[in-house]
C-alpha cells in the first residue's frame, strides 16, 4: 500500500524556510493555498493573517511564516476523536454517503477491512439499488473480505434494504453494519430525501443509529465540495469525512474550507484502490503534504 | 438572474458615474473581481491569471474607457474571451441558425475506434453507455468493450449498460458488447490484460460489422506510471481514432495536472465533462480546454443514459462567471 508523506521537497517550505519575508512571498503563499483547493476566501484570510503578523513584526522571516501557516492549518483540526464512535451495545451502524463516483463503495471495503482487523464482525448493506452492477461490486468486496451482505432487488427501495439489513444485524448479533448508498448529487432533492429516509429507518430499528454518517469526498474536488458537505449534512447529519483519492496529485485542501464552514472532522484518508489503502487522518502530515511539489 | 459578479462589476463602475472618464485603475479593479470569480469557479490559478491579462489588454485597447456602459462592456469582453477560450461559438448559417456539426468523426470503413480515459470515478463507463445510445439513435452499430479488468464488477457494469441501451434507446443501430469477465483480477494483478481484450474486441467488432468500437478503460491516476503505461499499450495496440478524457466537472485546481499528464501520454482528441447536473461552476472546463487544446465534445448531465449533451461554450462561460444568460443581459443594456 502507498503512503503519503511530505518529502524534503515540500515546495512552500522550500520557498519560505530560511528566506527573508517579502510582500511577494506572502502573495505566493496565497497562490499555493488556492492551488491546494482551500478556496479563495480561506486563502485570503490566511494571507491577511500573515500580512498582519508581518506588519506587527510578530512574523519576521519566511520560517516564521511557514510555522505560523502550518499551525493555523493544523488548528483547523483540533485533537478530537477521529475514531469511529461505537454503539454502547448492539450493532454500530455506519452510513456512507456522497456524490457519484466519490469512492464510497471502495472506502467501505477499507473501513470493513480495518474493522475486521480489529476483530469485529461486519455486515454490509447494499443500498445502491440504482447504479449498474453496484450490488455486484459490493458483493465482490464482501467475498474478498469474508463478510456478508444484505441486498435487495435492482431498482428497489434502498430504505427497505436498510431496514432488512438493520434487522439482520440485530438478529445475527454483528458488531457493525456498514451501509453503502447510491451516489447522489446534493442538488437532487428527492435523492437527498431518500438518504434521510435511509437514516431514519435504521434509527427506528436500532436506537442511536446511524452512529456514524461518513461523507466521502474525492480529494480532487474543487469549491463545490462546500455545497456537498452543507447539503449532505442537512440531509443526514454527517459526522465525519472520508477523504478519498489522496494518492494522486490533488491536495484535498477543500476539507479545510469545509471545516471552516461546517466544522466537520476528517476521519480517514484513502490512498489507493485496495482495502489496505486507508489511513487515519493526521493533520500535521496532511498539512505538510498539501505543499509537496 | 443577475449574478454576483455582474453586481460587483456594476459597483466598481458605478463609483465612476459622474466622472468624465474611467481610468485604467478602475478597469484593473474590476478585473480583480473577475479573477476572484474565476478562482471560486475552480479555474486554475495560472489559467485565471493569464486570462485576466488578456482581457485587461483587450479592455484597455477597446472602447471600455469611453463607453457609456463600461460595466456592461467589460462583462461582454470577459464573456466573449471566455467563450473563445472554451472553443468558440458554434458556426451559424446565413439565417443565423447554428450549423449542426457532428461532434464525432466516423471513419470509412469502420469501425471507428474510440478510447475513454480518465481518473477513477470520473464517469467513463457511464459515458460509454451514453455514447452508445447517442450513436444508436443515429443508426450506428456500436460495440462496447470492457477493458477495465480491475475495478470490481466493472465488466458487469458495462454489460448491464450495453443491454440497457440496446433495449431502451430508440434507434436503428445495434449495441453489442465484448467482455471477458474471467480475466478480471484484484488491483494491480491484471495490468496489461486490457491490451489483449482490446485486440480481441477489435477483431470481434470487425467480424460483427460494428461501425464504432468504444473501449472503456480502468480509472487510473496520472501519477501511476504502470497504469498509464498500460493505457498507452492499449492505444498502441488498436490505434484509436479518437481518445477522450473524461473529467468530473466538479474537479478543482488539480484538473491542470491530470489533463496535462493524460494529454502528454495519449494525445487526446477530445474531452467529456461529466456531472454538470451538479451546481458546480465548472471552471475546470476552462483549464482542461486550455491544456488539451482539443474540443470539449460532450457534457454529462445525469446518471441516465440519455443525459448527454453537446457542449456549448457560451452556456458554460455564463456559468463559470456565475451569471444567468450573459448574452441577453448584455443585449438588454
Ligand atoms: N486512487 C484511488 N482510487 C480510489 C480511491 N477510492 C476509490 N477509488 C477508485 O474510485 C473509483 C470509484 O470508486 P467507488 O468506490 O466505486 O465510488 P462510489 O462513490 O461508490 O461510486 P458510485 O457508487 O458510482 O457513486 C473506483 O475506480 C475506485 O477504485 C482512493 O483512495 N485512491
Ligand atoms: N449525476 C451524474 N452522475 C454521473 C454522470 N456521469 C457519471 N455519473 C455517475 O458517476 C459515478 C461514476 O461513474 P462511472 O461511469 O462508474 O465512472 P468511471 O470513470 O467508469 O469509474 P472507474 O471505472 O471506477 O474509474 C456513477 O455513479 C455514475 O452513475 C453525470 O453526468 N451526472
Ligand atoms: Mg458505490
Ligand atoms: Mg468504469
Amino acid at each position: 500500500s502507498k503512503t503519503r508523506e511530505a518529502g524534503p521537497t515540500a515546495q512552500l517550505r522550500n520557498i519560505l524556510v530560511g528566506k527573508a519575508l517579502s510582500a511577494e512571498l506572502i502573495r505566493e503563499i496565497e497562490k499555493l493555498l488556492i492551488q491546494a483547493d482551500v478556496g479563495v476566501k480561506t486563502a485570503i484570510e490566511l494571507r491577511k493573517d500573515i500580512q498582519a503578523g508581518w506588519e506587527r513584526s510578530e512574523i519576521t522571516t519566511g520560517t516564521d511564516a511557514w510555522e505560523f501557516l502550518k499551525s493555523q492549518l493544523i488548528a483547523y483540526f483540533p485533537d478530537e476523536d477521529r475514531q469511529i464512535h461505537f454503539a454502547e451495545s448492539g450493532p454500530t451502524v455506519i452510513l456512507v454517503a456522497g456524490i457519484n463516483g466519490a469512492g464510497k463503495t471502495t472506502s467501505i471495503a477499507k473501513i470493513t477491512k480495518s474493522l475486521r482487523d480489529e476483530g469485529k464482525t461486519v455486515l454490509l448493506a447494499a443500498c445502491d439499488t440504482f447504479r449498474a452492477a453496484a450490488v455486484e461490486q459490493l458483493e465482490i468486496w464482501s467475498d474478498r473480505l469474508g463478510v456478508e451482505v444484505v441486498k435487495g432487488k435492482q431498482g428497489g427501495d434502498p430504505a427497505a434494504v436498510a431496514f432488512d439489513a438493520a434487522d439482520a444485524a440485530v438478529a445475527r448479533g454483528v458488531d457493525c453494519l456498514v451501509i453503502d448508498t447510491a451516489g447522489r448529487l446534493h442538488t437532487q432533492e428527492h435523492l437527498m430525501r431518500q438518504l434521510t429516509k435511509i437514516k431514519n429507518v435504521v434509527g427506528k430499528k436500532i436506537p442511536g443509529a446511524p452512529h456514524e454518517t461518513i461523507l466521502v469526498i474525492d480529494a480532487t474536488t474543487g469549491q463545490n465540495g462546500i455545497n456537498q458537505a452543507k447539503i449532505f449534512t442537512q440531509a443526514s447529519d454527517v459526522s465525519g469525512i472520508f477523504l478519498s483519492k489522496l494518492d494522486g496529485s490533488a491536495r484535498g485542501g477543500i476539507v479545510i474550507a469545509i471545516r471552516e464552514e461546517l466544522n466537520l472532522p476528517v476521519k480517514f484518508i484513502g490512498v489507493g484502490e485496495t482495502p489496505d489503502d486507508v489511513q487515519p487522518f493526521d493533520p500535521p502530515s496532511f498539512v505538510e503534504a498539501m505543499f509537496v511539489e | 438572474m443577475l449574478g454576483n459578479l455582474s453586481e460587483k462589476f456594476e459597483g466598481v463602475m458605478r463609483k465612476l458615474s459622474g466622472q468624465a472618464t474611467i481610468s485604467e485603475g478602475n478597469v484593473r479593479e474590476s478585473m480583480d473581481e473577475v479573477r476572484e470569480a474565476l478562482l471560486e469557479a475552480d479555474v486554475h490559478y495560472e489559467v485565471a491569471e493569464a486570462f485576466c491579462e488578456t482581457v485587461l489588454t483587450e479592455a484597455l485597447g477597446e472602447s471600455v474607457l469611453k463607453s457609456v456602459e463600461p460595466g456592461q462592456q467589460m462583462i461582454k469582453i470577459v464573456h466573449d474571451e471566455l467563450v473563445k477560450l472554451l472553443g468558440g461559438e458554434e458556426a451559424m448559417d446565413d439565417e443565423g441558425r447554428p450549423i449542426e456539426r457532428e461532434p464525432i468523426m466516423y471513419v470509412q470503413p469502420g469501425p471507428t475506434i474510440i478510447m475513454m480515459s480518465g481518473l477513477q470515478g470520473s464517469g467513463k463507463t457511464t459515458t460509454c453507455g451514453k455514447l452508445a445510445g447517442y450513436m444508436k439513435k443515429r443508426g450506428k452499430n456500436v460495440m462496447l468493450a470492457a477493458c477495465d479488468l480491475q475495478r470490481p464488477a466493472a465488466v458487469t457494469q458495462l454489460e448491464v449498460l450495453a443491454n440497457q441501451v440496446e433495449q431502451e434507446v430508440e434507434g436503428s443501430g445495434k449495441v453489442m458488447f465484448h467482455g471477458e469477465p474471467e480475466k478480471c483480477a484484484e488491483y494491480g494483478q491484471a495490468v496489461g490484460v486490457a491490451v489483449q481484450v482490446a485486440n480481441r474486441a477489435l477483431e470481434s467488432a470487425k467480424l460483427q460489422g460494428a461501425d464504432v468500437l468504444i473501449l472503456d478503460t480502468a480509472g487510473r491516476l496520472h501519477v501511476n506510471d504502470e497504469l498509464m503505461g498500460e493505457l498507452r499499450q492499449v492505444s498502441n495496440a488498436v490505434n484509436p481514432h479518437q481518445i477522450y478524457l473524461v473529467i468530473d466537472a466538479m474537479t478543482g485546481q488539480d484538473a491542470v495536472n491530470s489533463a496535462k499528464a493524460f494529454h502528454a501520454q495519449l494525445e487526446l482528441d477530445g474531452v467529456v465533462l461529466t456531472k454538470f447536473d451538479s451546481d458546480t461552476r465548472g471552471g475546470a472546463a476552462l483549464t482542461v480546454k486550455k491544456i488539451v487544446g482539443e474540443p470539449i465534445k460532450f457534457i454529462g448531465v445525469g446518471e441516465k443514459l440519455d443525459a448527454l449533451e453537446e457542449f456549448h461554450a457560451s452556456r458554460i462561460a455564463s456559468r463559470i462567471l456565475g451569471m444567468g444568460d450573459v448574452v441577453s443581459l448584455v443585449e438588454k443594456a
